[in-house]
């Protein structure tokens, strides 16, 4: 059994080729993982991650704190579950993300309490 | 065209162990949408774990679930490890398995009773509960703790099984199974029982590769998918291969987890007769190292992920943690689509939802 799970990937792509990159994921039948955002220096992270065969493949885009992705959900549609709560966490604007929930996902006392100026307690 | 109503569904709801909420919205008893929302009980953890040092992290971790609560401990050791380029001892890999394994056991015996309970079917529900116990006992013995059990640790495992206890597992395993064949029948078997499950929230191959489903959601639609087969642990070393279904439909999804407690009654009984002696832990000092590793396992419900990126530092800059519900939610709102409001609350069932992971 090859030990894919110790086999990473990661390869940081430029925000405005995401769509592209990811449809030739969808063309390729891998599926989709998850979508993670992390905080830094200012910008905020987000990282696709796809499976093909048990083995992962991740990319990486930047945008900046609070700032606008292009939504992939007319790619891959369960990413409007990431899309949405990276959205009400880390206030990312997701174009054309369906179904559009509005922040309403994650039912939540303040906005985007993990974009970098909202953290702390009240 | 009979009138279109919204009914509110949950986050209370009877059916519902952990609050989720649905807006549902049916025309006369069809439900022609679901569109679900959490949050209700989010606990932040992954920001939590900025702030703790890598190897108290752990107990955090672990108490993101109640029921998957081994499981999340082993991934994130298991990334952390992968982090830091730490190998662990040859037992103390089996040890976890062995473990991951009992966890799957009670976790799909605590499924049957839900689904039980949800049948109107109170005395089975019992039983399941009453035969999951013997396992929990098994936890209590070898770690410790029946719910948190603290046993996982960056470097391998904080306790060792003697060979007497080994035994003893084995001869608890083998009762469970014998208990257990009685009750799966009914599942399995019973007119009731299979009037309430078969032919309804059918999700296709297509549509469960199309939105991504993962764990027994996915093999019982016939898609040959399980993180076991990622190399990780001894699932290799133990000839694993993954119990795949038909149909689609909320039978196949009970008759998978149920051959799946048979195949996990098989592995702890193999690992036993195999485990090497030896060591069961290296020691890991100092800070993590500066990288990021993302690692998968197969947790009862489906596939976990765990992201983590060290600086250099014993804190980790960012902690992720994707659970299977949140994987499965989508496929969810697909099978909803065109059932019976009477079937809503069978059909949730079936994904095993645990919104307690899903809330992390």
């Amino acid at each position: 059994m090859k030990c894919h799970y110790r086999i990473q990937n990661f390869e940081e792509i430029k925000a405005e080729d995401l769509t592209e990159i990811i449809r030739g994921f969808k063309t390729e039948k891998y599926r989709l993982c998850q979508i993670c955002a992390s905080n830094i220096e200012g910008d905020t992270e987000l990282i696709y991650s796809f499976d093909l065969d048990h083995e992962l493949f991740n990319i990486k885009a930047t945008v900046r704190n609070g700032g606008g992705m292009e939504s992939i959900t007319g790619i891959y549609q369960p990413a409007s579950i990431y899309e949405s709560e990276i959205h009400d966490l880390f206030g990312i604007e997701f174009t054309g993300s369906r179904p559009n929930r509005g922040g309403k996902f994650f039912v939540l006392s303040k906005p985007t309490p993990w974009l970098p100026e909202n953290e702390g307690g009240e | 065209m009979g009138k279109r109503t919204v009914i509110p569904f949950g986050p209370q709801h009877p059916i519902l162990p952990e609050p989720v909420h649905l807006d549902l919205v049916i025309e006369d008893e069809k439900v022609i949408e679901a569109v679900p929302s959490i949050g209700f009980i989010h606990r932040g953890l992954e920001k939590l774990a900025e702030v703790r040092e890598y190897p108290e992290l752990v107990y955090v971790i672990e108490r993101i679930c109640g029921i998957c609560s081994f499981g999340h401990g082993l991934g994130y050791v298991t990334a952390v490890e992968g982090l830091m380029g730490v190998e662990v001892p040859e037992r103390a890999d089996y040890l976890r398995t062995m473990w991951h394994e009992l966890s799957r056991i009670h976790s799909h015996m605590l499924w049957l009773g839900l689904t039980a309970d949800a049948l109107g079917f109170e005395s089975l529900f019992m039983h399941t509960w009453k035969v999951r116990e013997r396992i929990l006992n098994m936890f209590d013995l070898t770690t410790g703790g029946r719910v948190i059990h603290s046993v996982c640790k960056v470097g391998g495992v904080r306790r060792d099984v003697e060979e007497e206890m080994l035994d003893r597992i084995v001869s608890e395993v083998r009762e469970t199974r014998k208990e257990t064949r009685k009750l799966t029948d009914v599942f399995l078997r019973d007119t009731s029982v299979k009037s309430r499950l078969c032919g309804v929230g059918i999700l296709s191959k297509e549509d469960a590769e199309e939105l991504c489903a993962v764990g027994p959601v996915a093999r019982a639609s016939g898609v040959y998918q399980d993180m076991r087969l990622n190399g990780m642990c001894k699932y290799g070393e133990l000839g694993f291969e993954p119990v795949i279904g038909e149909g689609g439909d909320c039978y196949a999804r009970c008759k998978v987890r149920i051959s799946e407690l048979n195949q996990s009654f098989d592995i702890v009984e193999k690992t036993a007769s195999v485990m090497p002696d030896g060591p069961v832990e290296v020691q890991v000092r100092g800070p993590l190292q500066a990288g990021e590793f993302m690692m998968r396992l197969e947790q009862p419900r489906g596939e976990a992920l765990y992201y983590v990126r060290g600086n250099g530092t014993r804190y980790l800059e960012r902690m992720r943690v994707r659970t299977p519900t949140n994987m499965n939610l989508p496929s969810m709102v697909r099978m909803l689509q065109g059932c019976d409001l009477a079937d809503v609350p069978v059909i949730i069932l079936t994904i095993d939802p645990c919104i307690s992971c899903t809330e992390r």
